[in-house]
């Protein structure tokens, strides 16, 4: 018998049963065996409602051993509701230790971003993601975008970007922003900003994204070849901030915008609420910071 | 005697899939296999724990003619795992080697379907040698740059059948290879040169 957490807990270890476990750990493996493919596999139901992480929640769990340390993320920040709500599910459910920093997590589940501080070997991110299906919102049925999949035909996306172009001037797509992996499957890297695609690409740690709702599986492993799709005359570029951090200075980071007051009075900080309190324990302030 | 399966059914699964994920995301390493357990022979005890942690009664189990001959060992596997026994290869969602010189070529086992190429068998392969190091030069997903492995005994055609079935992305055979108390992995995404 494995031990409990407390005298008398009333769950397996991380909520789920073992049979739902080694399904989505089956699922995982070809996932990564097949990057940028997406697994289909039997979502549970889950003490939250979808849309709140249920597919990276479960995928947390199947993964998690008792010596991993949780990080949970919510837009950057680990002090947001959703991020706290899960974090404490699994510190409940599995008993592991938990963190706010960013170097000392084994696991780090993200809803949605991709932490500063650049990640390692040691390392692995699990993604919640809402639609896991690229051209979703181009081709509606399944059994088509399966069989686009299966054929590597990814014109349809090509021309949505081309759309933004002429009707933008430039490629508006600014989140969920296409990437192909490993030079075959085209994939939707759940709602990032597309400020951090490029650390997706060749990263040290282990990707894996798990969508509830839509109930598939899919990874990036370890230093894979992740590709923003663009064209030529309007190659991939990611958004630029005038200023840096408000609060630590800190530049080249993806910046939240904060209203201050009723008159627009507004700051814009770090997104990553651990690497900026890390930059301002440091003794690095902002033009705001006190 | 039946013998028992994982002393700690949760944690033992967890720890040996957590060492068969990192084998698969990172071709080109060992990991070490904990595995605690004591089958019949001639199973091995990797073989054992990669069964025992991933297979149930959804996925049909082949065995090779080694393990099929012995009554006790697909006794033991029934009886942990619940998982149906198929004397057909390509309808195998595990298939479990003990003698990796007389291994069947790849392409008997199921390589996929184009739209669901995860329903493709993973073969386990106990071997004698697996090192990092020499022999087998690797690159693709999950690799830096290139990696070496060094395995023994060669399976009859590899490394050239390797290099078929990775020419048939996304479709073909994910392998893990096994020796006492390690894993590796060597997913249909890697090329291989001998």
């Amino acid at each position: 018998m494995s031990e409990m957490r407390g005298p008398e807990s009333p769950y397996n270890f991380a909520y789920l049963d073992e049979g739902t476990k080694r399904m989505i750990r089956r699922a995982l493996l070809k996932a990564v065996a097949v990057p940028g493919y997406q697994v289909p596999f039997a979502s549970r139901e889950m003490p939250m409602p979808y849309g709140w992480g249920t597919g990276g929640v479960q995928v947390t769990a199947a993964i998690l051993g008792r010596s991993d340390v949780l990080k949970v993320i919510d837009q950057g920040a680990d002090d947001t509701t959703n991020a706290v709500s899960i974090r404490r599910f699994f510190a409940k459910t599995a008993g592991v230790a938990t963190t706010t920093r960013t170097a000392d997590a084994t696991v780090i589940q993200t809803r949605h971003r991709i932490p500063e501080t650049a990640l390692t070997e040691a390392q692995t991110l699990v993604y919640q993601v809402p639609i896991p299906e690229p051209l979703r919102f181009l081709e509606p049925r399944e059994t088509e975008t399966r069989q686009l999949h299966a054929l590597g035909e990814y014109g349809l996306m090509h021309v949505k970007l081309y759309e933004d172009i002429s009707r933008h001037g430039h490629i508006a797509t600014t989140y969920a922003y296409p990437v192909e992996v490993a030079g075959r499957y085209v994939m939707d890297p759940s709602p990032t900003p597309k400020f951090d695609n490029p650390k997706m690409d060749d990263c040290p740690a282990l990707q894996l994204f798990g969508a509830g709702r839509e109930r598939r599986i899919y990874a990036v492993p370890p230093y894979t070849r992740v590709r923003s799709l663009d064209f030529e005359d309007h190659p991939f570029r990611v958004q630029r901030f005038d200023c840096p951090c408000g609060l630590c200075g800190a530049e080249g980071v993806y910046l939240d915008e904060m209203l201050l007051d009723d008159t627009g009075r507004r700051m814009f900080i770090c997104s990553d609420t651990d690497h900026c309190e890390e930059r301002r324990a440091a003794g690095h302030v902002g033009t705001e910071g006190a | 005697m039946l013998r028992p399966g994982f002393r700690d059914p949760v944690h033992d699964a967890q720890g040996v899939f957590r060492a068969v994920l990192d084998a698969l995301a990172r071709p080109g390493t060992v990991q070490p296999l904990a595995t605690r357990l004591d089958p019949p022979a001639p199973l091995t005890p990797e073989l054992a724990a990669i069964a025992l942690a991933l297979t149930d009664r959804d996925t049909p189990v082949w065995l090779d003619s080694a393990l099929a001959a012995r009554a006790e060992v697909a006794a033991y596997l029934r009886f942990h795992t619940g998982a149906p026994l198929t004397g057909d290869p390509a309808r195998a969602a595990f298939a479990l080697v003990r003698e990796a010189g007389r291994c069947p070529p790849l392409s008997a086992f199921a390589p996929g379907t184009p739209a669901y190429p995860d329903t493709a068998t993973t073969l386990v392969l106990a071997l004698d040698t697996l090192e990092a190091g020499g022999g087998l030069r690797l690159t693709g997903p999950g690799i830096r740059g290139a990696a070496d492995l060094a395995l023994a005994p060669m399976p009859p055609g590899w490394p050239g059948a390797l290099g078929d079935n990775r020419a048939g992305f996304p479709l073909g055979v994910d392998s893990l290879l096994t020796a006492p108390g390690r894993v590796a992995g060597l997913p249909r995404s890697t090329a291989v040169e001998g």
